[in-house]
């Protein structure tokens, strides 16, 4: 037995590799308050000041501290780097130094060099030549791409594709590192090759072994790559301290392959937590010192950076990882999973101010205990930098040790992955079907020919029809680019560290997404219950706005006439995707989730029958329109819970702002009325919540004198952004949604 | 006439967290016998403005919400003045202390006290709004009056139902130390008090005023300022 096991329980997780049987076997639950926890110690107060002068250094030159552009990054490409050598508990950087920026042209050269432009640098010749003898994932893209999914793309209908850079959204389950030692890891990986090998070989067998081969090659490079910051981890870590090394090792080795647009982090902190508990135990190590370690790993994790072109931060309000960390939730015996170090790594934004990553995400259970639940209620108050997911929903499906990755997409870690997908713009889709195939913005052939809809006012049925026919044939070409975009990504940019730290067999779920929901909902409930009358542009002759007279029920209000509408929406596309087959046999899955490009996905559509004009934004992911909302939030809340989880797998992303006072006269009113109101939503079977608990003044303020408010961090969609990252425009959509008031 | 299980409503507000404990579903009547100077609901005056709702229509509308409500919140009646429809209000009571809902009930005390009865027998707690403290200044600035305030809370404290008094602290009206002090003087009579609640004078209704086309009485006057309410309670 290795020595960094002395003290646990043995167990089938000693036989095989099985994290979740280890926590099972090995945890403690803490039922009990936050007064254990310990403040931020001098040592971090003095790191944290050295990494907010460096944070301030990269915003006052624009976003980017400096590019290396002579050197791919990659796990030994860079020399070790400091934040302090002589201070840090945990190490490890990217690259030689701290906010420094490698490039990464594996999933595209051209997004590589228009970011390094566009902040004054060029890539270098090196780069450039060395990848002039290599295909890209974006190459192979567009090798491939057929003329319809070239037009969708260019109009908007489906947009935010992952065909110029990494896809991410995988998380590796970096516990096995910590647990096992690279050895143990590799050792398995080698016998899983040589089972398959002397099987049949095909297409599948074949490629397999060849990802097995590049697995066992990247778990020896992270091996070498600890080992030049004087580590070994060969083994299994031994104490607390070198399980959160252990661990950060893995990940950073994944961040350093991989430039994927969400890389997160998985479910560490229970994890974590054993280590804690047996150091503890043992009388060699303090509460404080457990609580230096957690906020020295979280300060690695916010230093944590990809180089991305500004249209790309614009569209998402900074340069967000989703480094997701997902705390709490039920074991399937019962027992919570909520550990003293779930309260750790949630007081890091005590210790370490508020601030967007790691994205720190409660799965939330109405078993959860009482505690924990006032003090997660305490953490939104104070932060506005958590959000919530429904552990009661997706325990059953996931069973108790998946986490998420980016903002709502559930996983089994180390079991399951998931092919990314961004999303369509269902609105569009709409004046699509109106427009017989034309862009109504372009006024360009995007869908196939079809008459275009005649008379001047719309009838539900007829309009119903259209988008019969439009719909398959937009799922059709999803599905298709999907497809194409994931085969060429297995193909050229492989996630090697990443899969080297799943099971060799993985379930793979492809993640379809929609965009502009309330929208459409609302589009087609005045067409059903209000008179929209059709405006042609008198040039081009296509529907390019409309003239509503009557009210009709709003989604948001808990209204079923709208709200049915919605759900039905949603699951006519989701069964038409389910139609085509899949690469890789991969499972559809369907999310609600816009991030922050709700704003741009409005400024690409024309005017709608709900009353919205032409570029204005849309609300995000599966929130109602903001202003429509007349019954108060649990009423907007009931809508958005109807959304069926069984059709949007890939999770239902709600935001929610509220004023203080709105939610009780008292903290302590405000702490109960928070968790009863998570309580309430998520009993009714929703999905995701993000809460942000503040005034609509104060973001005013922030919009005029940002330099005030560095750090006012808040809730978007599906993740959390430093409000002054925002562009004016998407801080100007913010503070106009519904703030939740008393009467 | 109408139907007596029918009500007038004025709307619905689903997330309440001021108006009793815990989060409320709160449900504004329509109509209401008092005017007072600092009114912030002008709208809900007009008995027969509102829309028609059965109690069981309402109670449809209330389960949805039952999940929110934790272990103590439930529904408000507030208005407008709930008293002014007490049939609807007691039915609307019942049946949703058929369902294990919490009923708070946010009144001046004013309306019909004959039927009072059938809505107390079903209330879970009164939030009983005292405007002044003399029959003059009820008449005077509100339209009402303190002795059928007084009835009533009276017949609740005969029932045993515990009471919230609130009283709105407007500058300059209602704000002396003096005033406060004897108000608290005359509540410690009051046999089931729970909790007293002084509430600032708000001026986020002139707009209603004005689209409604009349005068706020208290246009002028400032709004209460939070740090000198919380210096007299």
């Amino acid at each position: 037995m290795y020595q960094g096991w002395n003290g646990f329980k043995p167990g089938k997780w000693q036989e095989t590799i099985d994290v979740r049987d280890f926590i099972q076997t090995n945890y403690t639950p803490y039922t009990g308050g936050s007064q254990f926890l310990a403040p931020a110690t001098a040592r971090t107060q003095r790191l944290m000041k050295k990494f907010q002068h460096l944070l301030q250094l990269e915003q006052d030159l624009g976003g980017v501290l400096d590019i290396d552009t002579h050197t791919v990054s990659s796990l030994l490409s860079y020399k070790p780097g400091y934040l302090d050598r002589e201070e840090e508990i945990i190490v490890g950087l990217q690259t030689d130094r701290p906010l420094k920026r490698g490039v990464n042209p594996f999933g595209g050269i051209k997004m590589t060099r228009d970011a390094c432009r566009a902040y004054g640098y060029e890539l270098s010749r090196e780069v450039e030549e060395s990848f002039q003898y290599r295909t890209t994932h974006n190459d192979g893209v567009f090798r491939v791409y057929g003329e319809e999914t070239r037009a969708a793309r260019h109009c908007g209908l489906i947009t935010g594709l992952p065909d110029a850079y990494g896809r991410g959204r995988i998380i590796g389950d970096y516990r096995r590192v910590a647990l096992y030692g690279i050895d143990r890891l590799i050792e398995e990986k080698r016998r899983d090759k040589a089972a398959l090998a002397r099987g049949e070989m095909n297409v599948e067998t074949i490629r397999l072994s060849e990802e097995l081969f590049q697995q066992i090659t990247f778990l020896g490079r992270l091996k070498e790559m600890a080992a030049m910051y004087g580590i070994d981890i060969s083994l299994p870590a031994a104490n607390a301290k070198e399980a959160v090394q252990w661990l950060y090792f893995g990940y950073l080795g994944a961040i350093k392959e991989q430039n994927g647009a969400a890389m997160s982090l998985g479910r560490v902190s229970t994890f974590l937590d054993i280590y804690f508990e047996r150091d503890l135990q043992n009388g060699i190590l303090t509460e404080e010192q457990a609580q230096e370690i957690m906020d020295d790993f979280v300060i690695k994790l916010r230093m944590a950076r990809h180089l991305r072109t500004p249209d790309y931060n614009e569209l998402f309000g900074g340069d967000p990882m989703w480094i997701t960390e997902a705390v709490g939730g039920m074991g399937e015996d019962g027992r919570p999973l909520v550990t003293k170090n779930s309260y750790r790594v949630l007081h890091t934004l005590y210790n370490l101010g508020p601030a967007p990553e790691p994205n720190l995400t409660v799965l939330w259970s109405q078993q959860l205990p009482e505690a924990f639940k006032t003090f997660c209620a305490k953490v939104s108050c104070d932060t506005d930098a958590i959000q919530y997911e429904n552990d009661d929903r997706m325990r059953p499906v996931y069973g108790d040790d998946y986490a998420i990755a980016c903002c709502v997409s559930a996983m089994k870690v180390g079991k399951q992955m998931q092919f990314f997908g961004a999303r369509a713009n269902l609105a569009k889709l709409l004046l699509m079907s109106l427009n017989g195939g034309m862009d109504e913005v372009k006024n360009q052939r995007v869908g196939p020919e079809h008459e275009p809809y005649k008379g001047d006012y719309l009838e539900y049925g007829k309009v119903m029809e259209l988008m019969d026919f439009y719909r398959p044939w937009l799922a059709r070409t999803y599905a298709n680019t999907m497809n194409i975009i994931h085969y060429m990504h297995d193909k050229y940019a492989y996630e090697k560290t990443q899969m080297a730290l799943h099971d060799t067999s993985v379930h793979r779920f492809m993640a379809f997404g929609v965009a502009g929901l309330s929208v459409l909902a609302d589009s087609l409930s005045a067409i059903k219950y209000a008179k929209v009358r059709c405006i042609r542009d008198p040039e081009t002759g296509l529907i390019s706005d409309f003239e509503t007279t009557g009210d009709f029920p709003a989604y948001g209000n808990d209204d079923d006439r709208v709200d049915s509408i919605a759900c039905e929406q949603v699951e006519l596309f989701f069964r038409e995707l389910q139609k085509h087959p899949l690469y890789r046999e991969a499972e559809h899955t369907l999310s609600i989730l816009t991030i922050t490009s709700n704003v741009m996905y409005g400024k690409k559509t024309g005017s709608t029958p709900d009353g919205r004009k032409a570029g204005e934004p849309f609300a995000p992911g599966a929130n109602p329109m903001h202003g429509r909302e007349k019954n108060g939030a649990l009423a907007a809340l009931n809508s958005v819970a109807k959304l069926s989880y069984d059709v949007c797998r890939d999770g239902i992303s709600n935001t929610f702002s509220i004023v203080p006072d709105a939610l009780g006269k008292t903290e302590e009113d405000r702490l109960e009325n928070l968790a009863c109101l998570l309580d309430g939503y998520f009993g009714k079977g929703a999905h995701h919540l993000n809460v942000n608990v503040l005034n609509r003044q104060t973001l005013m303020d922030a919009y005029e004198h940002p330099e005030q408010y560095p750090n006012l961090t808040i809730r978007v969609s599906g993740y959390a952004v430093n409000f002054h990252k925002l562009n004016r425009e998407q801080q100007r959509e913010v503070i106009s949604r519904t703030f939740h008031t008393k009467m | 006439m109408e139907r007596p299980a029918e009500g007038r409503i004025h709307s619905f507000q689903s997330l309440g967290a001021a108006d009793g404990p815990g989060l409320r579903y709160v449900v504004f009547m329509q109509g209401c016998p008092l005017r007072c100077v600092y009114c912030h609901n002008p709208d809900t005056w007009d008995p027969a403005g509102g829309q028609a709702y059965t109690a069981a229509e309402v109670v449809e509308r209330l389960r949805r919400y039952r999940g929110y409500f934790g272990r103590k919140g439930g529904v408000t009646v507030s208005g407008g003045e709930p008293l002014m429809q007490p049939e609807f209000v007691g039915e609307l009571f019942r049946r949703c202390r058929e369902e294990g809902i919490h009923t708070a009930l946010d009144t001046s005390g004013n309306g019909n006290l004959q039927r009072a009865e059938t809505v107390l027998e079903y209330t879970d707690l009164i939030l009983l709004d005292i405007k002044f403290l003399t029959q003059r200044d009820y008449e005077e600035k509100c339209r009402g009056s303190l002795e059928q305030a007084e009835r009533f809370r009276r017949m609740a404290e005969g029932r045993n139902i515990p009471i919230w008094a609130r009283h709105v602290v407007v500058p300059g009206l209602t704000d002396g130390r003096e005033h406060i002090r004897a108000l608290r003087e005359y509540l410690k009579e009051w046999r089931t008090l729970e909790k007293v609640e002084l509430l600032p004078f708000r001026k986020l209704c002139l707009e209603k005023y004005r689209d409604m086309g009349i005068p706020f009485p208290l246009e002028n006057t400032p709004e209460m300022d939070e740090q000198a309410l919380a210096g007299l309670a």
